[in-house]
């Protein structure tokens, strides 16, 4: 049974890599017509180095996604404290209005958001991305830090209370060192949604002001080169590059491991 | 902020603000974004669903419920309308069976830090660009693809199995994208269950399939049911993947409202289609309601 199920994983992952492992070798195959037998060649990279476009598109995407890790990480942590620590009216609504940018699909908030953003002269472009990812992300850090609250128990918190702390002190040595990991993984959570949008990013961008997710998909539709390949595979070890970091300073349900 | 150091001896609720305004302030910032890019938004799109036709230039604005007939009026909608739905019926069951059937084999056939790596190496896909794994497909599953040269290393005079451009081709590049959020899910469900409620079933003589559907299942159903609200409902709005991996015969919904914003430039069709959709979505999730309940509750 233990090792029918490892099988059935192994199969699992052979399916979530193939087509990754498919796009990384097509980056260093000769042909621009992605044709077999492999010919080794390291000339899409060369030629990326000369590709401004997709350059500043993927930087664009590396800022965006982290400028809303932060702000949504900031704005959802706060937003989960009051909700899961504090007892108030509306606090069933309140959490029922975290829903809509999750559970309603991309492309009508997307569409929503370009009608609302020109209609309001906020326009498209990156700040317009920002806006739109930020609310995309906020209610993924509040649900994954108020789980991450209700796991951790409040007595904590009111036993550094009664041995004298103040409800700030008990927050930041108490409460804040414990919720790190859930803080860490909503952050990275939000990283992830932010760099991997493309269905609202397409409607917000502009020419000249696009992110990568945008840049490929029209690339896909002009004609794909395996340029796209080769951008697409440096930022996708770059990415493994952090998670795995991360995976090893805030292990999942790391609570009470480090000592 | 006062010092911390020796505020000890004084009573804290002299120090905190009122408390409601505490929380206000906890609340406010992200209620306020979620409300300028989401909920503002909405309704603007909503009156737009009402229009005649975009209100660009000088042009009168007319109020109209012509848009919301266009199921009436164009039945070819509800073709691509059946088309969408069954997709995302397909894409759902497929990531329940196999996403459900990893957690399973993480949680129980896997332990520490190998269970830590392959949980690792399952949700990495997600942090990949979904525009290149869909791209990426279209490499393998089309005629003369990896898949046709795969197969032919075995038997050299194999008939193509290449099936890019078909609704099982977007079946399967929508599964592959959104397969980890199951895994993950479930996996989460799976690992609060304690090991005694199985092994009390198993000294009591349960087999596997009793305790699969007896135990497992209905306890871990809050995690099912979540991550297939999470795969559903991006699913049913879905354009990138159906023009990819479809060709011609990926017609969906998302498509046809993607073109009403960027080819027809008809912004109220496309938002009176939208809506339509968003009541399809709300419907999914009145269904479900009493096992969300039930999660959010626990």
């Amino acid at each position: 049974m233990t090792s029918l199920a490892r099988i059935f994983l192994g199969l699992v992952l052979v399916f979530l890599y193939l087509p990754i492992v498919v796009m990384a070798a097509m980056g260093f195959n000769a042909s621009p017509l992605y044709a077999l037998p492999f010919d080794f060649s390291t000339h899409w990279y060369e030629e990326l180095a000369g590709n401004g476009r997709l350059i500043e598109a993927g930087w664009n995407s590396i800022w965006l996604a982290v400028l809303t890790a932060v702000i949504a990480t900031a704005l959802g942590t706060l937003a989960a404290l009051a909700l899961w620590r504090r007892t108030f009216r509306g606090r069933a609504i309140l959490r029922i209005l975290l829903l809509p940018p999750i559970a309603i699909p991309w492309l009508i908030t997307g569409t929503a958001m370009l009608v609302f953003f020109f209609w309001t002269g906020i326009g498209r472009g990156l700040h317009a991305m920002l806006i739109g990812h930020v609310a995309l992300a906020i209610p993924y850090v509040v649900l994954v830090v108020g789980t991450g609250l209700q796991t951790l128990r409040a007595d904590l918190e009111e036993a550094a209370m009664s041995l004298g702390s103040t409800p700030i002190h008990a927050f930041f040595r108490v409460t804040l060192p414990l919720l790190m990991p859930s803080i860490v993984g909503a952050a990275l959570f939000a990283f992830a949604v932010s760099l991997d949008q493309f269905v609202i990013s397409y409607f917000l961008s502009v020419p000249g002001m696009t992110t990568l997710p945008v840049e490929i998909y029209s690339a896909i539709r002009k004609g794909f080169t395996p340029e796209i390949n080769a951008i697409s595979t440096i930022l996708l070890v770059a990415s493994m590059i952090v998670i795995l970091g991360f995976a090893r300073f805030a292990r999942p349900g790391g609570i009470g491991e480090r000592s | 902020m006062p010092p911390e150091v020796g505020a000890a001896g004084l009573p804290a609720t002299r120090r905190r603000m009122p408390p409601w305004l505490a929380t206000a302030a906890l609340l406010l910032p992200s209620y306020a974004w979620l409300t300028l890019a989401v909920l503002l938004p909405l309704t603007a799109m909503f009156v737009f669903s009402f229009l005649h036709a975009t209100p660009l230039g000088n042009k009168p604005v007319v109020w109209t419920l012509e848009q919301y007939r266009a199921f009436h009026d164009q039945p070819y909608l509800l073709g691509v309308a059946w088309t969408s739905l069954a997709i995302g019926l397909w894409t759902t069951g497929i990531c329940a069976v196999v996403g459900f059937a990893a957690a399973l084999a993480l949680v129980r056939a896997t332990a520490g830090r190998t269970r830590e790596t392959l949980l690792i190496l399952v949700l990495l896909p997600f942090w990949t660009n979904g525009l290149v794994r869909v791209f990426s497909w279209t490499m393998v599953i089309r005629e003369g693809g990896f898949l046709d040269v795969f197969v032919r290393w075995f038997w050299p005079s194999a008939p193509s199995l290449g099936f890019l451009y078909t609704t099982p081709a977007i079946v399967l590049g929508l599964v592959h994208g959104y397969l980890p959020y199951m895994v993950l899910t479930c996996y989460i469900a799976l690992l609060s269950i304690d090991d005694a409620v199985i092994e009390a079933a198993q000294s009591l003589g349960a087999r596997w399939w009793t305790v699969l559907f007896k135990i497992l299942v209905p306890l871990a159903a809050p995690g099912l049911v979540t991550g297939a609200i999470l795969i559903f409902v991006p699913v049913i709005g879905a354009f990138m993947e159906p023009r990819i991996l479809g060709g011609r015969v990926g017609v969906t919904m998302g498509t046809v409202i993607e073109d009403q914003f960027t080819q027809a430039f008809n912004w109220p069709l496309g938002s009176a289609l939208a809506f339509t959709m968003l009541a399809v979505v709300l419907a999914v999730f009145a269904t479900f309601s009493g096992v969300l309940r039930r999660s959010a509750a626990t």
